[in-house]
């Protein structure tokens, strides 16, 4: 038997659902499990469906499931919403003071959730306990990793008394007594012993927090959105802890614009936002792109377009991070897999921004955002920093001009310097050593409009043409450096998949369970959009004899750059509901073409 | 923090690009304040930024010997604050247009003065769209006609000073580029001020609307007893269109944003990933 089960909790937002599947999570990896989360928001604060899904294993998991083996219902509208997604011969619980479901393929168990929270304990709070308790009766993990959770985060809550706390853990108790006196198992799940394991439980934002206060982020501004205002929230908290400042701005436009000036200024800078956001913040991409100043971008993607539907996942920003501007703007794109590439893809990305001075673009997506993994330690090392290129007035003076810097006439030595600082030199690299404001330092002005290596505008064609060559160059020289994708699977593949964003895991499950089947599949998952590493994705698309795309988008984002760059025709699988997929959707995908 | 520099003078500032305006525009008086201006303070070129955003009067940091920016339309505010915010120890100068801070950038200027971050922000206000070759502008006044209002413009005039003083900024002065010296004085005071200093200077076009005449005899002196700290007063002053007042109209001090932001990370430590991740075990 497995020693592994799929639970998802249907109920109200505002009943405990979500805070209930949370604790759910945070116990079982403490025990030892590995979890990964999967929940649905309602677009209303309180009340409105909303569920959640955790997969608890005994070994690594890398999707959501593909059916829940349990479904926990807190009213009969769960029941409805969530039935079909229940696997056959699963398990489904229910309140027999709310309803009673109809007979099914699946096992059924009366608890009356309400009831316990009303009568015994006497604060219908603690249903979300007393469902916890019931989960921790008839499938695991034991009610002790559950209390160890309740004890630290009730501590910690504002809320904290005696009497809470006692109530919360009798409804635990009560509840788990329940089940075990009055309830008969007929199903097969139950989570047994487990190797206790040191793990970290995050989820993605969380992640890319911690990446950008590692990778040195100093500024942070940002406008609330969903799904990505806890980056805000948490970099609002954290960066005065570092030495850092925040701001958080009138909008989108503002954001990006005073992300810039703190980059202008040499400090490590970013935003985050979302679809809409990102809409605004079009106009300082160009800027970034055209004054060469570095910029982190997270867009934490959702179902789009227009305000869309701003608690469901999407991965419909691809082909609007590839080219959202007007002119030919060099950017890169960076997307994260799971919650460890959140942090370890933050880093980079910071170091791509100073090393190649251009904005880049982080996509990561709603289920991401908020999907809890438990990651081991060993994924969250100290950042390793590449600095920008500084222009020094030393490198100034070896370039045979008289900026010295030892003149007891600082002004002179700047004003002297400015003539011979060349910001936007012509390099190999396309790369120009950057003056930074402070004492010594060469001045120069930053534009957006077109100019010459000086800084000062200039429309001429020749001096045009070079320096779009120039910008572009950067991409060229990153692309030699940048980590390529490595291929996953079968050697000898005859069905090939390209996939990116957060997908990754769910696909990987489904070429490991195709090949259990004995089809002969392999991944090439993309993390780095912009500048793509073209050799591989060549070698690869010549390795196999047909290429599936499968990607949460209309129109097949990822598929129509593959077409336009390397002339591929690929199969393309797209679901764009506003929900991920599942590894049984892509082995499906992957049978119908084999 | 205002690094002083040795006797320097007005030209010292002055870059080797030729400005692009017009003969005869407003904001060569200005460019000459801002001279003479940071000449005064002896601001050290290599820790003062310029910075704008587009239109006539944007180009201005490229005709700067100091660091500049000269950014998108209407963004030269929240660059120059997130800039203040991460380096506090700059000098940081916003400069633009009507268009750029009333009407594209217009948002911007509210939270500028809510967040009082120790920026200056020269608007040149020439009441119409230079660059983009006369069309009506925030400014304009009601009935004007131009290429955009070819039946006279159909909406209110925006009135700068009023405005900065109903957003409480914490200092509000006008200036007039026909007058660089006391534009300069008035300069040196908006940068010397802790905190989000406006000031706004009337400055002719010479192509598109020629209100030199009409300034030249509107303009006066701030009466010598108007009380800088009172805002009420200020604003009567700032409602009068029949004369415009020239001088100083507000000024408060109280706490800025980086001041305040710089003072929370007093107690700052290095990061630790390993330790910081202990909150997720």
């Amino acid at each position: 038997m497995a020693n592994e089960v799929t639970i998802r909790i249907g109920g109200e937002s505002g009943e405990g659902t979500i805070s209930g599947g949370d604790i759910l999570a945070l116990a079982s990896a403490r025990w030892g499990y590995h979890v990964y989360t999967f929940r649905t928001f309602p677009a209303e604060i309180l009340g409105g469906p909303c569920m959640f899904q955790i997969r608890i294993s005994d070994h690594p998991v890398k999707s959501m499931g593909d059916y829940a083996d349990v479904l926990i219902c807190l009213n009969k509208e769960a029941c409805d919403r969530n039935v079909s997604e229940l696997r056959h011969g699963g398990v489904l619980i229910y309140d027999p003071s709310d309803f009673t479901p109809e007979t099914g393929d699946y096992v059924t168990y009366a608890v009356p959730f309400n009831e316990i929270a009303r009568k015994q304990i006497q604060l219908f709070q603690t249903k979300n306990m007393v469902m916890l308790g019931a989960i921790s009766g008839l499938f695991g993990p034991p009610p002790e990793a559950i209390v160890q959770v309740v004890q630290s985060k009730l501590s910690k809550s504002r809320k904290a008394n005696a009497t809470l706390m006692e109530k919360n853990l009798l409804a635990l108790e009560v509840a788990k007594n329940y089940v075990t006196e009055h309830l008969s198992k007929a199903d097969p799940y139950l989570l047994g012993p487990v190797e206790r394991a040191d793990r970290l439980v995050l989820n993605g934002n969380q992640a890319v927090v911690a990446g950008a206060l590692a990778a040195q982020c100093r500024f942070f501004a940002g406008y609330p959105i969903t799904p990505a205002s806890d980056i805000m929230e948490g970099m609002a908290k954290e960066l005065p802890l570092v030495g850092g400042t925040f701001l958080q701005a009138e909008d989108e436009m503002a954001a990006l614009a005073a992300v810039l000036g703190a980059s202008y200024g040499g400090v490590r800078a970013m935003t985050a936002t979302s679809g809409p956001g990102f809409s605004l913040m079009t106009e300082l991409i160009g800027l970034s792109s055209m004054a060469e100043l570095p910029a982190v971008i997270v867009d934490a993607q959702r179902a789009g377009p227009s305000t869309g539907m701003p608690t469901k996942m999407e991965q419909s920003d691809l082909s609007f991070a590839l080219y959202a501007g007007h002119g030919d703007t060099p950017r890169m794109i960076v997307a994260p897999a799971d919650v460890a590439d959140c942090y370890n893809l933050m880093i980079l990305a910071f170091n791509m921004a100073d090393q190649y001075q251009m904005p880049i673009l982080f996509l990561t997506d709603q289920s991401l955002t908020a999907r809890v993994e438990s990651v081991d330690h060993s994924n969250f090392k100290p950042a390793e920093i590449q600095e920008r290129q500084q222009y020094h007035l030393q490198t100034h003076a070896e370039n045979g001009s008289n900026g010295a810097s030892k003149n007891e006439n600082a002004l002179v030595s700047a004003g002297a310097a400015s003539h011979g600082y060349s910001r936007y030199a012509y390099t190999e690299s396309g790369v120009s050593p950057m003056s930074t404001p402070g004492p010594g330092a060469p001045v120069y002005t930053a534009t957006g409009l077109e100019h010459d290596e000086y800084g000062h505008p200039n429309y001429e064609p020749e001096d045009h043409t070079a320096m779009m060559q120039k910008r572009f160059s950067k991409l060229e020289t990153a692309a030699q450096v940048l980590p390529t994708p490595e291929r996953y699977g079968d050697k000898n593949a005859t069905i090939g998949i390209i996939g990116w964003g957060s997908t990754e895991g769910t696909i990987q499950e489904a070429v490991d369970r195709a090949r259990a089947k004995g089809l002969r599949v392999a991944l090439l998952h993309l993390k780095i959009l912009s500048p793509l590493p073209d050799q591989t994705i060549s070698d690869f698309i010549d390795s196999v004899q047909k290429v599936l795309v499968p990607e949460c988008n209309y129109s097949g984002q990822l598929a129509n750059l593959l077409g336009a760059k390397y002339g591929l025709q690929a199969i393309r699988i797209n679901k764009f509901g506003g929900i991920p997929f599942t590894a049984g959707e892509i082995l499906q995908a992957i049978e119908e073409v084999s | 923090m205002i690094q002083a520099v040795i006797n320097p003078t007005p030209k010292d500032y002055k870059s080797e690009v030729k400005p692009t305006w017009c003969p005869g525009c407003g904001d060569f008086g200005v460019l000459n304040a801002a001279f003479r201006g940071l000449a005064g303070l002896k601001l050290a070129p290599d820790q003062t930024v310029i910075v704008s955003g587009i239109g006539c009067s944007s180009r201005f940091p490229h005709f700067m010997k100091t660091f500049g920016f000269h950014s998108v339309h209407g963004r030269a505010l929240p660059i120059a604050q997130g800039l203040k915010m991460a380096r506090p120890d700059l000098t940081i100068v916003a400069v633009g247009g009507d268009g750029d801070f009333f009407s594209i950038g217009a948002g911007h200027l509210v939270h500028a003065a809510l967040r009082n971050i120790d920026i200056t922000v020269i608007v040149m206000d020439n009441e119409i769209y230079g660059l983009t070759k006369g069309q009506t502008s925030p400014t304009s006044p009601t009935g004007h006609v131009t290429k955009s209002t070819p039946y006279g413009l159909m909406a209110s005039q925006f009135n700068p000073m009023a405005t900065a003083l109903s957003l409480n900024v914490s200092f509000v002065a006008r200036g007039y580029s026909a007058k660089p010296k006391e534009l300069a004085a008035l300069i040196e005071q908006g940068v010397k001020h802790k905190g989000f200093s406006f000031i706004h200077v009337l400055s002719p076009c010479p192509t598109f609307y020629k209100t030199f005449d009409a300034w030249d005899a509107a303009t006066t002196p701030i009466p010598v007893e108007h009380d800088i700290t009172d805002r009420s007063k200020a604003m009567l002053l700032a409602m009068e269109t029949e004369q415009l007042f020239l001088g100083l109209f507000y000024s408060t001090e109280r706490l800025t944003m980086d001041q305040a932001a710089h003072q929370l990370t007093e107690q700052a430590k290095p990061f630790d990933i390993g330790q910081y991740m202990k909150r997720y075990a």
